[in-house]
């Protein structure tokens, strides 16, 4: 894909992830919005995988870290390929496979469940060790965390572990959305200088603009050509990016649009905030 | 049929040995048999008795350091490749400290990690009551999935330790770090999910697990010098209990007393009542910790002073009795 078809991608999975949670009535709104321009790189213009064979040995190992961003996820697995694009509708409902928070036993596609922040790293990071200093093999790991999660000290248990054992396999992406449940992350507990803070653990890290497709993939690029260090790329996102009223506002960490807001939202995305004129109108 | 124990059973000269060490016998047996099998410490590498591995394996061998919570993440992302990753600490650290990360990570994500807790129990002794692990055997087989297992000596730990990597699924093993009575033999029976009658008897059973099994052995001995003749089981695999083996001697007995070095709140002897209450109750008394922390001292006036020596069992089987 080009980047402009990357971009029309994106746009569609925020469609999705809209109309998911509308549907499911609960769920996060914000990070997921915020992180689909970077699940979009990963999946279509980083990632090596097979969603006919989702235990392909060689395939590029994803951990999502933050489980409550999950919509991004399913969607984007969806669009990807490793299950039906109608079950999205089933979000959070009773027999489902896209639970609240991911359970990988159930989903194609899902490496890790997660939900209690601060988890995933150190998960990424056992597979980048047996991957690079038992096994051997190419493959590498990315782990998608968020700026709050920072604030578990698990984290920086992880993070060290990392940087000890120069695990150049690994690749983390941070979502810097500067929001958290109760407000602002600097306001609730500051977690600025992040970038000297994993240079201080032995990280690479590298700062994106987090809806700048091309960025992400020449990051991502980049942490591969690098040979001593697991990498860390900032990703400067806005919390809710696609939808206007949304965009920046704490308040939709942890909810979803209701009928009527989804379809305003829906309705910026299809005409991409009203330069174009949806053919739904 | 009683199983074969040791021949000097009550001689003062048995030998002795910390059950810890039998985890180290079973890792180097494990190194050779299985390349999969990997061990992470949390810098704990010869207390533990992993450092005989770390030294015969040294890449199949990972120092974490003091951070249990990335042992259990580290662990599950290791399982998730293939590996059978034996996390292993102090029992008040892991699974104490970090149960969140075992029950997602590992129970819920159906990852195929072992979690060792060494050191556990009162007769830690001098370290005090923050290094007595009384309560890994509650919070570990409250999770979905999740097998506990209580050796009584370091032969029946290494059998432990050999079982748990043969079985899928995550498997906790409690581990002692005093000397005890080494009073099993290389041929009594060991398997996952059964207990095993270590004396008949008619008259009151008594159910153990870890060090409390020989001192139940000893306070059988004693009963039986006044006509009082207890069944005394093993119940090394206290999830999955074997509840047949139990109901059957209970069915026998009528009166049953659990005996472990644990809180009683949740331990063994409850388990032990969640299945008689279902299926034949009778009268039980419960030898363990009783809803209290320890404190410094050496191991066997811990043990004496808070009840859970082959004394109080003695005194509990005497007590059960008038209750039948």
């Amino acid at each position: 894909m080009d980047i402009r078809e990357l971009e029309q991608k994106a746009n569609e999975i925020r469609q999705d992830i809209v109309k998911m949670l509308v549907t499911a009535k609960s769920g996060h709104s914000a990070g997921p919005l915020g992180m689909t321009d970077v699940f979009t790189a990963l999946y279509f213009g980083v990632m090596q995988y097979d969603p006919q064979n989702p235990a392909w040995p060689q395939r590029d190992r994803f951990v999502l870290s933050c489980g409550h961003i999950c919509p991004v996820w399913y969607a984007t697995l969806a669009h990807a390929g490793f299950f039906p694009h109608h079950e999205l509708a089933t979000l959070r409902k009773l027999g489902t496979r896209l639970h609240g928070h991911p359970h990988n036993e159930v989903l194609p596609g899902a490496e890790n469940s997660s939900g209690p922040l601060g988890q995933g790293l150190s998960q990424a990071a056992g597979m980048a060790y047996v991957g690079l200093k038992m096994d051997h093999k190419p493959w590498r790991v990315y782990c998608v965390m968020s700026d709050g999660e920072q604030e578990e000290g698990q984290i920086w248990e992880a993070a060290m572990f990392a940087g000890k054992n120069n695990l150049r396999n690994l690749t983390a992406l941070m979502d810097r959305n500067n929001i958290q449940i109760d407000g602002y992350t600097e306001e609730v507990m500051p977690l600025e200088p992040l970038r000297a803070k994993y240079e201080a653990f032995g990280w690479t890290v590298l700062e994106v603009d987090g809806h700048n497709i091309r960025e992400i993939i020449d990051a991502c690029n980049k942490a591969k050509a690098i040979a001593e260090n697991p990498t860390l790329i900032i990703c400067h996102t806005i919390p809710g990016k696609g939808v206007d009223f949304m965009e920046y506002d704490y308040k939709w960490h942890g909810i979803p649009p209701d009928g009527k807001q989804g379809h305003e939202a829906l309705k910026e995305l299809r005409t991409l905030g009203g330069k174009i004129r949806s053919e739904h109108e | 049929m009683s199983v074969k124990l040791a021949d000097n059973l009550f001689s003062s000269d048995i030998k002795q040995a910390p059950i810890r060490n039998g985890y180290g016998d079973g890792l180097l047996i494990l190194g050779k048999e299985n390349p999969n099998v990997v061990v992470l410490c949390c810098d704990l590498t010869e207390s533990t008795r992993s450092l005989d591995f770390a030294k015969a394996y040294p890449d199949r061998f990972v120092e974490v350091g003091v951070a249990e919570q990335n042992l259990a993440g580290l662990g599950a992302g290791m399982a998730h490749e293939g590996k059978i990753p034996f996390i292993t600490s102090y029992a008040v650290f892991s699974p104490g400290r970090n149960w969140d990360q075992i029950r997602v990570a590992i129970c819920y994500s159906g990852n195929n990690v072992k979690i060792i807790g060494s050191h556990a129990g009162i007769s830690v002794g001098p370290d005090g009551a923050t290094h007595q692990a009384l309560e890994d055997i509650a919070i570990t087989r409250v999770l979905p999935r999740m097998t506990v297992l209580v050796p009584c000596d370091a032969i029946e730990a290494r059998k432990a330790t050999v079982a748990a990597a043969k079985i899928q699924g995550p498997v906790y093993i409690r581990l002692a770090r005093e000397k005890t009575p080494q009073f099993t033999t290389d041929e009594t029976p060991f398997e996952i999910g059964k207990a095993f009658v270590y004396r008949e008897g008619k008259d009151c059973t008594v159910a153990a697990a870890g060090p409390q099994v020989y001192y139940a052995l000893q306070a059988a001995n004693e009963l039986a010098k006044e006509g009082i003749e207890c069944e005394v089981l093993n119940m090394v695999s206290v999830k999955p209990m074997d509840e047949r083996t139990l109901i059957e001697s209970v069915k026998k007995t009528g009166a049953i007393v659990s005996a472990e070095e644990h809180q009683i709140t949740g331990g063994v002897g409850s388990a032990i009542a969640e299945v008689l209450s279902r299926n034949f109750p009778v009268p039980q008394e419960f030898v363990g910790m009783p809803d209290s922390f320890g404190e410094s001292g050496e191991p066997n006036e811990l043990i004496a002073k808070w009840g859970m020596d082959g004394k109080a069992i003695f005194n509990a089987v005497k007590k059960v009795l008038k209750r039948k």
